[in-house]
C-alpha cells in the first residue's frame, strides 16, 4: 500500500463521512433539544431513499430538474412525516420517565418498516445515477466517481448552513438555548411544543436528505434502517450529543478508520495473517469505546445541563405488603401446575420457558436501569456470555448439564465486572452507548472466532440431560431458577445495598456525603445484573439446543429495553409484567398475521399511549389500593 | 399529558383489554388433514421468500387439486421465524407439538437452518432444509432426520471452478460477505482452485460485513491489489453497490469476474441495465430454459401468480413436491417411513430429474452456469448450461468421514 493509494482511500472515506454526518446531525439536533432517543431516525432515512426513488422515476431520471427535484421533494416529505410523528405520538409522551419515548419511536420504526414493504414491495430498487455526475475523474492515478466528490462537498456545505441557521436565526438561537437548558426556555415563554415539532421536522429533513442523496450509490432496500440507526447513534455519541461540529468530526473519524481498514486489507504480521477488512464489522464500536473512555462526553460534547424535574418524581419503592406476597405465592403455585395442562395445550410449556427466560432477562436489566438509574443498551452481552459459557463448558469440558448451568453465569459476571468498571464512570446516554459498544465488541469477537464459538453459525447440540428432556420438566427447572433469581434480586433491592443504589441514583452528591461510595455500589449493581443476565442466557442455551451470535445482538438488547420500559421502569414488578406482555404478544402476533411488525408496532404504541407509566406503573397503584381497601394503615416502624 | 390524551386513556385501555381477552379465547387447532409445517424468515428476506412462498403454494394447490395425499387434503401451516435461531426453534416446536405437523420444511439463513436441523434430530421429526446453503447441514452437523434441497456452498463453488480455471488467470482477488456462507464459499473456491491450478495466487481478500459493504473502499482496495480476475460472493444490496462502484471506478475493465448466485433473478433484476457484462455466474435463466418440465412449471406459475418465477419459486415448489412424493412412496406420514422413502428417492423438478442422495441426504438438484449480458434493458444469462448436482460432489469416502456416525444409520 503506497502513499498514493492511502490518500485515495482517505478521499473515499471523506465521501462516506458526509453521508454519515447528514444522518447523524439530525439525530443530534433532536436529542439535544428534546432529549428523545429517536429510534425511528433510521426509518426516516429509509423513507427518504425510497421516496427519492419513486419521485425521480416520476419526474424523469435523466433531467437535472427531475433528479434534484426528486431528492429535495423526498427530503421535504420526510420532514412532514417526521412532524406528523411528533404531533401524533411524541407530544403525548414528553412528561414521562426518561427513555420511555424510546419505546414510542421503536414502535414507529416497526410500523414504518412494514409500511415501506407494503408500499414498495420486497425487491431492492436501484435508482439512477445523478445526471452529469455519472463518470469518474482521475485523481492520483485512481478513478474517483464525480458523485463522491460532490458528496465530499455536501457535508461541509450542510455543516455551514446549519451553523448559519443556529447562529443567525431566531429558530437557531432557540435550538441552542433549548439544548442547553430546556426548562428555562419554557419558563421564558417560548412555545416549547412548536419548537420541538420544528426541531423534529428539521432532523427528519436532514435524515431524508441523507437517504435521498444515497440514490446514486446504493439500492433502496429494507435493511437500511437498522444499519443506519446503529451508525448514526455511534457518530452522535462519539461527537457529543447536541454538538453539530462534533458530529462532523466523529463522522470523519469513523469513516476514515473504516477506509483505512479496507485499505490495509489482509496483513501478515510475524506469521499470523490479520484481516483488517473483517475489522469493519466492529470498527466504529471500537472507536466509540476508546473515545468514551478517554473523553466521557464525546469529542466535543459538554456535560448535560441541570435537569429540572422534567419527569415526574418517582415514588419510593415499598416492600410488598402481605396480601401482595400471598398473591405472589398463589401465582407461583399456578405456574408450577401449568405442566398439567400440557396434555391439552402442548405448546404452553415451550412458550412458558421462553417467557420465564425473558422475565429473568428483563428483571436483571431493570436492576441497573430502574433502581440503578444506569441505562444499559448492551445487556445482551451478558445473556450471550452466559449462553456461550454454558455451551462451551458442556462441550469442551464434557461436564453434566447442571454443572454447566451453574458455571456459565461466571463468564457473564466476569464480563460485567470488566465492562461495568468503565461504564460507571459515565452517565446518561453516554453510559448507555458505551455498554452498547462493549456488547458489539463481544458480538464481533464471538462472530469471528470460528474455532471456539462456531462463528456466525454458532454451536449446536446443547440439549439438557435426558431426565430434563421433556419440555414440562425443563419448564419446572426454569421456573425454579427464575423464581429464585427474581426473589434474590428483589431481596437485594430492599437490602441496604438496594437503598444505597437508589440513593446514588436520586442524589449522588448527598449519597457521597453520607459515606456511600456511589461508583462502587453501581459497579456492584452492574455485576449483579450481569450475573443474572448470564443465568438467563444459560437457561436459554439449554432450552433451544443451539446458540448463535444473535443472542448477543443489538436486537436482543433492544428487546430487553422494550420489556423493561413497557412494564414500567419505576416498579419492581414492571419488568416481569413487561416481559410477559412483550414475549406473549410477539409470539401471538407473529402467528396471527403477515404484517406482524406493523401490528406489533401499533400494539406497543397503543400500550405506550394507554399506559404512559408502563403497564405495571399504571396499574400498580390501583391494584395496591385494591388490596389495602378496608384495612387501617399499618403503623410505621419507629413512628407514632 | 394533554387533556385530550387523558380522556383517551380510559377507552384505550378498555380496547386493549378486550382484544387481549379475545385473543386468549380464540385458539384451537383444526381438523384431521395432513399438516405440514413451514417456517422461514419472511420479514427479513422478502425479496427471496415471497416468490418462495408462491412456489410452495402453487405446489400445494396442484397436490390438493389431484386429490391430496393418502386420500386426505394437505394443509401447510406457515410461520415467520423472526430471523433468529431461538425463535425459529420455538416456532418449530409449536408447529410440531401444537399444530401437529408431520414434517417441517423451510428456513433460509444458515444458522437458522443448523438450529432447526439439530432440533429435528432432538425431536425426531423430518426436516427438509429448503434454502440454507451451509455444507454443515449435510456434513459436519448432519443427521438422519434432515434433508437439504438447494445445492450447497461446496456444490455451487465447485460448479464455477472449471470455468475459472479455463480463464487461465494467475492472480485472483476474492470479495465475500463476512459470515459463514461467504467464508466457506471463499475457502472452497481457494481449495479447489489450488488443486486444479497449482500456480494460482490470491492477492487480495476483502470481507465486508453482510449488508454493510463500503463499495467504494472495497473496489479501490481491489484495484490497488492489481488482480487478473475476481471471485465475488456478495449478493443482494451488497452486489448492487459493488457493481455500481466497481463499474464507475473501472475495477472490472479487462478483468473477468466469477460470481456466485449473481445470475438469479432476485439479484440480477434490480440492477436493470447496469447489470455487469461477461460475468460468469450461477443462476436461473427462466426466460430461456426450453425443457418440457420447466415450460410446464413456468406456464402454471405465470397463470397463477401473473408474474415470472424467481429461483425461490423453484425452491419452494420442489420442496413441497418432494415432501408429497415421499408421503406417497411411504404410504404413511410416520417419520421413519418417510426417511426410508426419501433416501435415494428420484424426483422431477422444473430443472429436470434429480435424486435425494442416500449417503448425505442432499438433493442433486443443480444450477445453471452462464455469462451475464444486458438485453433489452435487463441483465440476462446466456451461453448457459445446466450442471447436475451429482457431478459436483466430493468422493463418497470423504462424505462418510465428515458426517457423524449416527447420521449414517
Amino acid at each position: 500500500m503506497t502513499l498514493q493509494t492511502l490518500v485515495v482511500q482517505l478521499l473515499n472515506g471523506l465521501a462516506s463521512a458526509s453521508t454519515l454526518f447528514l444522518v447523524a446531525v439530525g439525530l443530534s439536533l433532536i436529542f439535544g433539544v428534546t432529549r428523545i432517543v429517536n429510534f425511528a431516525h433510521g426509518s426516516l432515512y429509509m423513507l427518504g431513499i425510497y421516496l427519492a426513488y419513486s419521485l425521480i422515476e416520476r419526474l424523469g431520471a435523466g433531467s437535472v430538474v427531475g433528479f434534484w427535484g426528486g431528492v429535495l421533494l423526498a427530503a421535504l416529505i420526510t420532514a412532514v412525516v417526521g412532524a406528523v410523528i411528533e404531533l401524533l405520538v411524541l407530544r403525548r409522551v414528553y412528561a414521562v420517565p426518561e427513555l420511555f419515548q424510546l419505546l414510542a419511536t421503536f414502535a414507529v420504526a416497526l410500523i414504518v418498516r412494514d409500511a415501506v414493504l407494503w408500499l414498495w414491495g420486497p425487491e431492492d430498487l436501484l435508482g439512477p445515477k445523478a445526471p452529469g455526475m455519472k463518470g469518474a475523474v482521475e485523481v492520483l492515478g485512481a478513478r474517483i466517481p464525480v458523485y463522491d466528490l460532490f458528496l465530499i462537498v455536501v457535508g461541509p456545505v450542510v455543516l455551514g448552513l446549519l451553523w448559519l441557521l443556529l447562529t443567525r436565526t431566531r429558530f437557531g438561537v432557540l435550538i441552542r438555548a433549548a439544548t442547553q437548558d430546556r426548562e428555562m426556555v419554557a419558563a421564558l415563554g417560548v412555545n416549547q411544543a412548536w419548537l420541538f415539532t420544528g426541531v423534529f421536522a428539521l432532523g427528519s429533513l436532514l435524515a431524508g436528505l441523507g437517504g435521498a442523496l444515497q440514490i446514486p450509490r446504493e439500492p433502496a432496500n429494507l435493511g437500511i434502517d437498522l444499519t443506519t440507526i446503529g451508525e448514526a447513534f455511534v457518530v452522535v455519541v462519539v461527537g457529543g450529543m447536541g454538538s453539530i461540529p462534533g458530529a462532523y468530526l466523529a463522522a470523519l473519524l469513523i469513516a476514515e478508520t473504516k477506509a483505512l481498514c479496507y485499505a490495509l486489507g489482509t496483513v501478515t504480521i510475524g506469521g499470523t495473517t490479520f484481516s483488517f477488512s473483517k475489522l469493519t464489522l466492529v470498527a466504529e464500536f471500537l472507536v466509540m469505546a476508546l473515545v468514551l473512555i478517554v473523553r466521557p462526553w464525546g469529542l466535543l460534547g459538554k456535560p448535560a445541563g441541570p435537569v429540572r424535574g422534567a419527569a415526574q418524581v418517582e415514588a419510593p419503592l415499598r416492600p410488598a405488603t402481605v396480601p401482595v406476597r400471598r398473591a405472589g405465592w398463589v401465582l407461583l403455585g399456578a405456574l408450577a401446575l401449568l405442566p398439567l395442562a400440557s396434555g391439552h395445550f402442548p405448546y404452553l410449556p415451550v412458550l412458558g420457558i421462553d417467557i420465564l427466560i425473558a422475565v429473568l432477562f428483563a428483571a436483571s436489566l431493570h436492576f441497573v436501569m430502574g433502581p440503578g438509574g444506569m441505562h444499559s443498551f448492551g445487556h445482551a452481552a451478558y445473556f450471550g456470555l452466559g449462553a456461550y459459557g454454558a455451551a462451551l463448558v458442556l462441550k469442551a469440558l464434557g461436564t453434566p448439564m447442571l454443572v454447566a448451568l451453574a458455571a456459565a453465569p461466571v463468564a457473564a459476571l466476569a464480563g460485567a465486572l470488566l465492562f461495568g468498571w468503565f461504564a460507571v464512570r459515565l452517565s446518561g446516554v453516554y453510559l448507555a452507548m458505551l455498554t452498547l459498544a462493549f456488547a458489539q465488541i463481544v458480538w464481533a469477537l464471538v462472530f469471528q472466532w470460528d474455532g471456539v464459538t462456531g462463528g456466525s453459525n454458532g454451536l449446536v447440540g446443547i440439549w439438557p440431560a435426558p431426565w430434563l428432556a421433556p419440555k414440562w420438566a425443563y419448564y419446572l427447572l426454569t421456573l425454579g431458577v427464575v423464581a429464585a433469581s427474581v426473589w434474590l434480586l428483589r431481596t437485594m433491592l430492599f437490602a441496604p445495598f438496594g437503598y444505597a443504589l437508589r440513593a446514588g441514583r436520586d442524589s449522588p452528591l448527598r449519597a457521597e456525603a453520607t459515606g456511600i461510595d456511589v461508583a462502587r455500589v453501581q459497579w456492584a449493581a452492574f455485576a449483579v445484573a450481569g450475573f443474572f443476565g448470564g443465568v438467563a442466557g444459560a437457561l436459554f442455551a439449554f432450552a433451544k439446543g443451539t446458540i448463535s451470535p444473535e443472542t448477543i445482538s443489538v436486537g436482543r438488547s433492544i428487546d430487553g429495553l422494550v420489556m423493561v420500559l413497557l412494564g414500567g421502569i419505576q416498579t419492581v414488578s414492571g419488568p416481569i409484567v413487561g416481559a410477559v406482555a412483550f414475549t406473549w404478544l410477539q409470539d401471538w402476533i407473529i402467528r396471527a398475521t403477515d404484517y406482524w411488525r406493523a401490528v406489533l408496532g401499533l400494539t406497543i404504541l397503543g400500550l405506550v399511549l394507554a399506559f404512559p407509566q408502563g403497564i405495571a406503573g399504571a396499574l400498580g397503584p390501583g391494584l395496591q389500593r385494591l388490596f389495602e381497601r378496608g384495612r387501617p394503615p399499618t403503623a410505621k416502624a419507629g413512628g407514632s | 399529558m394533554t387533556r385530550s390524551h387523558r380522556r383517551l386513556i380510559g377507552p384505550l385501555r378498555a380496547g386493549l383489554a378486550t382484544t387481549f381477552a379475545a385473543a386468549l379465547l380464540c385458539a384451537a387447532p383444526a381438523a384431521a388433514q395432513i399438516r405440514i409445517g413451514e417456517l422461514n424468515s419472511y420479514k427479513a428476506q422478502p425479496a427471496f421468500l415471497e416468490p418462495y412462498r408462491k412456489g410452495w403454494e402453487l405446489a400445494l394447490e396442484e397436490i390438493n387439486a389431484s386429490g391430496g395425499l393418502l386420500g386426505q387434503k394437505v394443509e401447510v401451516i406457515s410461520r415467520d421465524d423472526n430471523a433468529n435461531p431461538g425463535d425459529a426453534v420455538r416456532v418449530a416446536e409449536e408447529l410440531v407439538s401444537r399444530e401437529r405437523a408431520v414434517v417441517v420444511f423451510g428456513t433460509f439463513l444458515s444458522n437458522i437452518g443448523l438450529a432447526v436441523t439439530d432440533f429435528a434430530k432432538q425431536r425426531r421429526i423430518l426436516f427438509l432444509a429448503a434454502e440454507p446453503l451451509t455444507d454443515k447441514i449435510t456434513w459436519e452437523n448432519g443427521n438422519r432426520y434432515t434433508f437439504r434441497l438447494r445445492p450447497s456452498t461446496y456444490m455451487q463453488s465447485a460448479m464455477l471452478v472449471p470455468e475459472a480455471v479455463k480463464l487461465r488467470k494467475k492472480r485472483w482477488a476474492i470479495v465475500y460477505p463476512n459470515y459463514e456462507y461467504g467464508q466457506s464459499a471463499a475457502a472452497t473456491f481457494k481449495a479447489l482452485m489450488r488443486a486444479a491450478q497449482p500456480d494460482v495466487e490470491f492477492v487480495a481478500e476483502q470481507a465486508p460485513a453482510l449488508g454493510r459493504i463500503d463499495a467504494g473502499a472495497v473496489a479501490q482496495a481491489l484495484i490497488d491489489a492489481k488482480p487478473d480476475a475476481i471471485f465475488n460472493v456478495t449478493f443482494g444490496a451488497d452486489l448492487a453497490r459493488f457493481v455500481r462502484e466497481g463499474q464507475t471506478r473501472g475495477l472490472f475493465k479487462d478483468r473477468p469476474v466469477v460470481s456466485l448466485l449473481s445470475g438469479e433473478p432476485e439479484y440480477l433484476d434490480p440492477l436493470r441495465d447496469e447489470a455487469p457484462e461477461g460475468w460468469i455466474v450461477t443462476g436461473y435463466p427462466w426466460y430461456s430454459i426450453k425443457t418440457p418440465e420447466h415450460d410446464r412449471f413456468l406456464t402454471a406459475y405465470q397463470r397463477r401468480w401473473k408474474e415470472y418465477p424467481r429461483l425461490g419459486s423453484v425452491v419452494g415448489y420442489s420442496s413441497m413436491m418432494s415432501i408429497a412424493e415421499a408421503i406417497r412412496r411411504a404410504k404413511s406420514t410416520d417419520t421413519e417411513a418417510l426417511i426410508k422413502a426419501m433416501r435415494g428417492m428420484p424426483m422431477d423438478s422444473p430443472f429436470g430429474k434429480f435424486v435425494w442422495r442416500a449417503i448425505d441426504q442432499q438433493a442433486t438438484m443443480g444450477a445453471y452456469v452462464g455469462t451475464t449480458t444486458v438485453h433489452q434493458g435487463r441483465g440476462v444469462m446466456r451461453n448457459f448450461r445446466y450442471i447436475d448436482g451429482a457431478a459436483v460432489q466430493p468422493p463418497d469416502a470423504e462424505v462418510r468421514r465428515m458426517r457423524p456416525a449416527d447420521a449414517m444409520q
